[in-house]
């Protein structure tokens, strides 16, 4: 048998790859042109896009911007896109009515969100939640104004409440449920007795007020934020209660949550809506009459409230059994074993499915306008039927449409890239 | 990586090797983007003979193997297989695929269909085999690797040292000349290895050229005709077994076998 | 052996709570009892709400005449027919938007997961240009953006009157695309056209009995035939050759403009188009995603032992990918579908009448019957919810892998 030993010396450096590897030429022959069937479809691509744009990009390019109305555009150059359209309403699509001195208020209620959501999201910053629990009465306040008083008090109350809480506890070692009972009979006693008059004594020493803004002057983008934030932020904690309620082994408790699950999930959200705009107030005791918006929000954060149950079960599916068995053998109650233990992580895996949720929640606000509520849509019907602007669509139309998709694309891409962390994180 | 060893005899005078060169590969380097993954490989396989190819992961090795079968291209040099080269030409490749067999470390079963349609697909799709006749050689097989009571499961109901068992009888249907193993029993719990060790034996002992990346050091001592050792994409020793393990010559085969025989 | 007394615990108010044997008992009576509490209330309010109204709940006003029209309609129904009448024209609107819609958004969205897949650069961002576009923008202004695109864009039915008109029928001149709908030719069946039917129903059958007499071949011999191909031939040459043989039997009757309007053929509207369209377009983003995160779940693992067995990639793809693929694709799509139906109500934003146009639009305002008409559709809503539902049930059922 021959030799086969070998032994290599000296190891061999890397050295750079050949020419039809590497760089451009390289990737265009294996990405472009990798077979003729390829090179085909690559062809046929490029004219298709160089034929949609050829027309698009000159008449968007060359855009009218200062022009007072459509009858202006057409006799300057029809054949360019009348953006002044756009220039001339682009306050109303983004804020409704409300009063342009006011507009500081909505841009700081949103710059705010994203500082309240932060903590949430971001480990780093999570000592910082309490600023998450306010910011909602905040925003309240910000956006609709009043006296700072009425919105305060209602935190006071919480606060007042907790305190009980607390002392009935660990003062008087009272057990959990009973501690329970007194905080919310504190809460009750707070509001009946103490909150009116609280209310009128800091509004005498100390008013803080903003111009009131009526529900009926929101509108546009203001609106579906408003919409589609609250809907999602309502529905958190009763999606989280349902999904734990049709995991639980209670048969009734069970039947109750799929049964509402199945219904919500099982209708349209326009019939919720018009459930929202008429029949709502059957079901509620006569005389009584919300805001309209008010009365939308609650039925968007019950239907939102039935899909997100679906996504935190999927979460709370996918955790390991062991995780369950685990904090039952080291004696944790069920609450707190799902406080401490199984929520966190459920939803930390289900944040890519609860963000999905609300992409398609912010995009069904536009079905607010069937309702003759002013988002976007239906602004978009007023504004056409203004004399001035009699006859123009596209460019409303691509000028909302790439709102909604900035908005939309944007979140979905933060989603997949939360997705890709979690999955390193986890793994 | 543990050294386990087989209890039966093994019996080495069956294993002859010819001199018909099965596997030639001359000169051959590859790159993926421009990480230069094999670097100047150069290596003849004889009929009959049994390689074993170990070194540390991201060595390279697992790549090399699965440049014979071509699920990866090499950008140059030659690589020949029972006197059929390797290039793009579709119909090269078929030929080569279809005397040459793998086994994967994650079996890869097809999860939709039973053992025994697993064994014959192939045969009746790509050698155009009656179905009756399939049937029989994928029985054949199946009772050589010692499961014949398996064929109307599922996948998913074998344990991991059955479905590799499978996944090897798989091959063996196509009838191959060359078997090439990529880390077969790494996926496998212990008590699992020693049955898919003992088959590759007897597939050896039957004179099967074989080509296997491997971390079972035991397997390799017993069997194997040569020993190959890669790291950063290159070989960097190569001997017989008891030289190679007892009388390693490079610095860094004495470090990367005082790691893994070393506990 | 001397026995060890288990004190008996007396029975204690908080054993309620702190047993397991009685809590979840306890825990569910206070369930029930909050439930019925609530229910019982919101019934109550809704009695009282609607005596002061001086309404009441009755549903004999769907036997009442409607007194309305309802421009689209696949049944017999005239302005003397019922309410019921008008939400069956309704729900069948519904079920035909529905039904066409998932149709075009399946093939599109199938074609466009598939090349996202592709290996050509341009064509995978093309692509996905296209999902991300029609996933990211709400579905209402797709259907309006559509609605307004063939209201504007397109000529009036008199636009085509003249010498040399303004406006020309595409397609041969065979179909005239308007501001208010487009006219399609209809076919007419002639003398002779019952055998055509015959003929390609019995090619269809032909077809069946083709595939199993070439699966049975394959598996006696292992001689492969060409099925697609053959199965292709089947399906057309007897049909053409006969349709040629009778001397062209089936006629289309093309739609001509008379006056200021077009004339025969089949009209249909642009509300219809532009709802089914947008639908379908959007849907079919959704799908396309599906398709491809389906056939990429399959590990590259499955592939690759196909391959090295020596199968070509069109083999593989047949016997390996698709049939695992298909089991991870078909319920998110089949719940695609419902949302597509679901989606479909938003017909009332370009005047179509589906269920909700009828039954709960002109129907609920004419009657003022709120609270019963929309009990009825979303009962209905809520039917077609759990059909589907039950549907994706037994698929996953019945094609479960053993052992996964």
């Amino acid at each position: 048998m021959a030799n086969i030993s070998f032994v290599r010396e000296k190891p061999l450096p890397q050295s750079p790859p050949p020419i039809t590897e590497s760089t451009t030429i390289g990737w265009i022959r294996k990405n472009l042109f990798s077979g003729w069937l390829s090179s085909v479809l690559t062809i046929l691509s490029v004219y298709f896009i160089y034929v949609c744009l050829k027309d698009f990009i000159p008449w968007a390019y060359g855009g009218n911007w200062s022009a007072g109305s459509i009858r202006e555009c057409l006799d300057t150059n029809p054949d360019v896109a009348c953006f002044s359209v756009i220039g001339a309403r682009w306050r109303q699509l983004l804020f409704g009515f409300y009063p342009s001195e006011e507009y500081w208020r909505p841009i700081l209620t949103f710059i705010l969100l994203f500082v309240s959501v932060t903590p949430i999201f971001s480990p780093r910053f999570a000592k910082y939640f309490w600023f998450s629990m306010i910011y909602p009465g905040l925003a309240v306040w910000l956006l609709w104004g009043g006296s700072f008083w009425p919105v305060f008090s209602i935190y006071l109350a919480f606060v007042f409440s907790g305190l009980g809480f607390y002392i009935a506890r660990n003062q008087f070692k009272l057990s959990t449920g009973i501690s329970l009972m007194i905080a919310v009979i504190l809460l009750i006693v707070f509001y009946l007795f103490l909150a009116s008059p609280f209310i009128s004594l800091f509004k005498y020493i100390l008013p803080i007020n903003l111009v009131v803004i009526e529900s009926m002057q929101f509108g546009g983008f203001l609106l579906s934020m408003i919409v589609g934030f609250s809907g999602i932020a309502a529905s958190f904690p009763i999606g989280i209660l349902l999904a734990l309620g049709r995991q639980s082994d209670l048969p009734l408790v069970k039947m109750i949550c799929v049964g509402f699950i199945e219904f919500i999930r099982g209708v349209p959200l326009i019939t919720l809506l018009f459930v929202a705009s008429v029949l709502l107030n059957y079901f509620l005791p006569p005389g009584t009459s919300f805001d309209i918006i008010v009365r939308v929000i609650i039925m968007v954060t019950i239907f939102s409230a039935a899909y997100m149950a679906e996504v935190i079960r999927g979460g709370l599916a996918a955790l390991p059994v062991g995780q369950h068995e685990a904090s039952a053998a080291l004696g944790l109650s069920y609450w707190q074993s799902q406080r401490l233990i199984i929520m966190p992580q459920a939803l930390k895996i289900s944040i890519p499915g609860i963000v999905n949720t609300f992409i398609g929640l912010f995009k069904d606000t536009t079905l607010v306008s069937i309702i003759s509520l002013l988002d976007p849509v239906g602004l978009a019907s007023l504004i056409r039927a203004d004399q001035k602007w009699n006859g123009i669509y596209w460019e409303l139309y691509v000028a909302i449409g790439l709102m909604f998709f900035i908005c939309c694309f944007g979140m979905s891409q933060y989603s997949q890239y939360l997705e890709r962390k979690l999955k390193t994180d986890n793994s | 990586m543990s050294d386990v060893t087989t209890e039966r005899a093994i019996d080495r005078s069956k294993m002859e090797v010819s001199d018909e060169i099965a596997i030639h590969i001359s000169d051959m380097n590859k790159w993926f983007g421009n990480f230069h993954v094999l670097r100047d490989i150069n290596l003849e396989v004889r009929r009959g003979e049994r390689i074993v190819v170990c070194g540390p992961s991201g060595s390279g090795k697992s790549t090399l193997i699965r440049c014979i079968n071509r699920l990866e291209e090499h950008q140059q040099g030659k690589i020949i297989v029972d006197g059929t080269e390797l290039s793009s030409d579709l119909k090269n490749i078929d030929k080569i695929r279809s005397e040459v067999g793998m086994c994967f470390q994650h079996f890869n079963l097809f999860p939709h269909l039973t053992i025994l349609e697993n064994c014959t697909l192939a045969p009746i799709w790509v050698r155009k085999m009656a179905r009756k006749e399939a049937e029989e050689t994928a029985m054949h097989f199946l009772e050589k690797v010692k499961i014949p009571e398996q064929a109307d499961k599922y996948p998913g109901q074998l344990s991991g040292g059955q479905q590799q068992r499978v996944a090897i009888a798989r091959s063996l249907c196509m009838k191959p000349q060359i078997m090439l193993f990529d880390e077969p029993t790494s996926s496998l719990d212990p008590e699992m290895i020693k049955e898919v060790l003992d088959t590759m034996i007897e597939l050896a002992e039957e004179g099967m050229t074989m080509v296997c990346v491997t971390h079972e050091m035991g397997f390799a001592r017993q069997v194997a005709n040569r020993v190959i050792f890669m790291d950063d994409g290159q070989i960097v020793e190569e001997n017989e077994p008891k030289e190679f393990f007892d009388n390693p010559k490079s610095d860094r085969t004495k470090l990367f076998l005082s790691q893994i025989l070393g506990h | 052996m001397s026995s060890v007394k288990v004190p008996v615990e007396k029975f204690r108010l908080g054993m309620l709570l702190g047993d397991t044997r009685y809590r979840s008992t306890t825990v569910q009576v206070i369930a029930f009892i909050i439930f019925v509490t609530v229910a019982f209330w919101l019934v109550d309010n809704t009695i009282k709400n609607l005596a002061l109204l001086g309404k009441d709940v009755d549903f004999s006003y769907l036997w009442m005449r409607a007194g309305y029209d309802i421009n689209q309609r696949l049944i017999p129904y005239t302005n003397d027919s019922t309410h019921g009448r008008a939400a069956l024209v309704g729900i069948l609107n519904t079920l035909l938007v529905a039904f066409i819609g998932c149709i075009i958004a399946t093939v599109l969205g199938v074609f466009v997961g598939i090349l996202r897949l592709s290996k050509n650069w341009i064509v995978a961002k093309l692509m996905s240009v296209y999902i991300e576009g029609f996933r990211n923008i709400p579905v209402l202004l797709w259907i309006v953006m559509i609605f307004a695109l063939l209201t504007e864009f397109t000529p009036a039915p008199k636009a085509f009157r003249g010498a040399d008109p303004e406006a020309s029928m595409v397609l041969f001149q065979s179909i005239a695309i308007t501001n208010r709908g487009a006219y399609f030719p209809s076919p007419v069946w002639g003398d002779g056209s019952m055998y055509l039917l015959i003929i390609f129903v019995i090619s269809l059958v032909a077809i069946l009995f083709f595939r199993r007499y070439a699966r049975n071949l394959q598996e006696e011999t292992g001689k492969s035939l060409p099925k697609f191909w053959i199965s292709l031939g089947i399906f057309f040459i007897p049909t053409i050759v006969l349709y040629f043989i009778l001397g062209s039997p089936v006629t289309l009757e093309y739609p001509y403009l008379k006056g200021f309007n077009f004339k025969d053929g089949i009209y249909v509207r642009n509300s219809f188009i532009a709802l089914t369209l947008a639908l379908s377009l959007y849907t079919s983003a959704f799908i396309a995603e599906i398709v491809r995160s389906g056939i990429l779940a399959i590990s590259k693992g499955q592939t690759e032992a196909a391959s090295s067995l020596g199968l070509r990639p069109g083999r593989i793809m047949n016997l390996i990918i698709l049939p695992q693929a298909l089991r991870v694709i078909v319920p998110p799509m089949i719940s695609n579908y419902l949302n597509l139906t679901k989606n479909s109500s938003l017909a009332i934003a370009v005047g179509y009448m589906d269920v909700r146009g009828t039954l709960g639009g002109i129907t609920l305002n004419q009657t003022g019957r709120e609270l019963e008409s929309m009990l009825l559709l979303m009962g209905f809503y809520l039917c077609v919810s759990l059909i589907v539902s039950a549907i994706i049930n037994y698929f996953n059922r019945s094609f479960q892998i053993k052992g996964l």
